[in-house]
């Protein structure tokens, strides 16, 4: 902990000063607009106030180190899968499966991340997982819409646990110089990842002209995305001191990570849109489910992940 | 000594009742949509569509406690009363409402005993269809007894309930509930119009109950 105490300190400042700063716009703006107050309003309201609580709840987790960053993102996983399995189409035959795909396979991964066994850790879902779950349905024998429903298992838990996993996973990395300052990885991930969320929809409400992809998300605009994307790489240049990354290094993993957050927004998108919702849930009051926060740091932690691992472990 | 029982009696449906709420809710994330009735103290049927063990379990823990400790699940007797575990768990924690869907004996009416419960002022939680649904259909056709309730009492209101994804959670014949995101959907009271047929109440009843699945096209 020590090492990085001012570091964390720093963090924690910001973090509270952005939040404050949130609250008290939200709240005078809610004060001076006529009553009852508009949808967007009660909205915004809503996602600041669940923004606290999310933030609190990775400060903690943060502070408990390892063991608190695996829970919380194995807590995460079961929330995110929860969303995805009741999302797709299964039929009774797959109960088996669907509760292997609890039981066994989020507490299996996270055990690998907690033992840091890198090498069966990334092959254990894309491999095991992939073959073995369709040979149990298969074995069940019912094979009405087996495809579509063995498509639906694997993409649940490459999704949900197999990429949300290597958000903790991060912590097993060996970066010389950085020793024990792991977490200020994920920090850095998750600010800028969620960060970047933030500043293209704000650059969307502000200058969005043209749409990006009109038949899958009617808010995403080519505006949006430049500058949300400029604007969280110089976010990752500001915290650059938290990593062993130069200034233009970070701006570059940043920008990386945050093309790869837009993406993932995009493709949950397009998922919600084929299955006839708006949002994955009701978890998170104001913002959906759970997958509708973390969308984005899904498709970008396994790319942050072997980002650096290729480029800065030995 | 019977004072001593009555009161472990009732502890132990508290403990089961908020245990299971609880569980429920971990398992599923259970919310309520109160789409057209609210919460309330007046006495009510809650009728609902039924797939899996955890129906009553999912519905009544949207209901308020106060709500939640006078309301009574009707179940069957020929499942429940079988073994005398499932009778522990029916009758002394759930405190379920056990009726005999085969009955011989007058006393034994399933009417007459639903009845009895509701003149000590509880609400019941029915499942009209008499079974667990393990068709393809969504709904079953109804059986009289919500038709022969509310010609008996007119003022307790008929609340229908559609369970979501229930089937999915804890299927026929499973003990272990997978972890899939429920919610329960409260619809506009029901009444019998003057006049109105029993298969034509029974009918209308179904359609409105029907008419409250927020995913129809995908009911798997």
């Amino acid at each position: 902990m020590l090492p990085m105490m001012h570091e964390t300190l720093i963090l924690i400042v910001g973090l509270l000063a952005v939040l404050i700063s949130a609250s008290v716009v939200a709240g005078v703006l809610s004060w001076r607009a006529p009553k009852p107050l508009s949808p967007t309003l009660v909205n915004l309201t809503q996602r600041i106030n669940a923004w606290w609580v999310m933030v609190v709840a990775i400060t903690v987790a943060f502070f408990f180190g390892r063991p608190g960053m695996t829970i919380l993102f194995a807590l995460i996983s079961f929330a995110a899968l929860r969303e995805f399995v009741t999302l797709t189409h299964s039929r009774r035959s797959d109960h088996w499966v669907l509760l292997g795909m609890f039981g066994i396979v989020i507490p299996f991964q996270y055990w690998l991340v907690w033992t840091a066994w890198y090498g069966l850790f990334t092959i254990f879902i894309p491999v095991y997982c992939f073959l073995l779950m369709p040979a149990i349905t298969a074995l069940h024998g019912d094979t009405e819409r087996f495809l579509e429903r063995v498509s639906a298992q694997q993409w649940a838990v490459m999704i949900s646990v197999y990429c949300v996993s290597h958000v903790p996973a991060l912590l097993t990395l060996d970066v010389p110089g950085f020793e024990g300052r792991n977490l200020l990885l994920i920090a850095f991930l998750i600010i800028t990842v969620q960060g970047s969320d933030v500043l293209q929809y704000i650059f969307g409400k502000l200058f969005g002209r043209h749409l990006l992809a009109p038949t899958v998300s009617p808010s995403k605009t080519w505006e949006g995305l430049v500058g949300g994307l400029a604007a969280s790489s110089l976010l990752g240049v500001l915290l650059s001191f938290l990593t062993p990354f130069s200034p233009l290094q970070a701006a570059g993993v940043a920008f990386i990570a945050c093309l790869m957050g837009f993406l993932g927004g995009l493709v949950a998108s397009a998922i919600k849109r084929d299955q006839g919702v708006k949002d994955w849930g009701h978890l998170i009051e104001g913002h959906g489910g759970m997958m509708d926060r973390a969308d984005s740091l899904v498709f970008a932690a396994p790319v942050f992940f072997h980002t650096v691992r290729y480029f800065w472990t030995v | 000594m019977t004072k001593l029982r009555v009161s472990t009696y009732t502890l132990l449906q508290t403990v089961t009742s908020v245990g299971l709420s609880a569980l429920a809710w971990a398992v599923t994330g259970v919310r309520p949509i109160w789409n057209g009735s609210q919460p309330s103290d007046r006495q009510r049927i809650y009728f609902a569509n039924h797939a899996s063990h955890g129906d009553f379990i999912l519905l009544s823990a949207c209901l308020s406690e106060k709500e939640r400790a006078r309301t009574h699940a009707v179940a069957a007797a020929d499942y429940w009363g079988k073994t005398r575990l499932r009778r522990f768990i029916a009758e002394d924690m759930l405190s379920s409402v056990l009726i005999h869907r085969q009955w011989t004996d007058e006393t034994q009416h399933p009417i007459s005993i639903m009845l009895s419960v509701l003149d000590q002022g509880h609400s019941l939680i029915l499942f009209p269809e008499g079974t667990r649904n393990m068709t393809d259909e969504p709904l079953l056709p109804f059986r009289s007894g919500l038709y022969n309730l509310s010609m008996a009492r007119p003022d307790v209101e008929l609340i229908p309930c559609w369970i979501e994804n229930m089937s999915r959670v804890l299927p026929k014949g499973q003990f272990v509930p997978v972890p899939l995101l429920c919610r329960v959907v409260f619809g506009a009271p029901i009444a019998i119009q003057p006049g109105e047929e029993r298969r034509a109440f029974l009918d209308r009843a179904r359609e409105t109950l029907l008419a409250l699945n927020p995913r129809p096209e995908r009911d798997d």
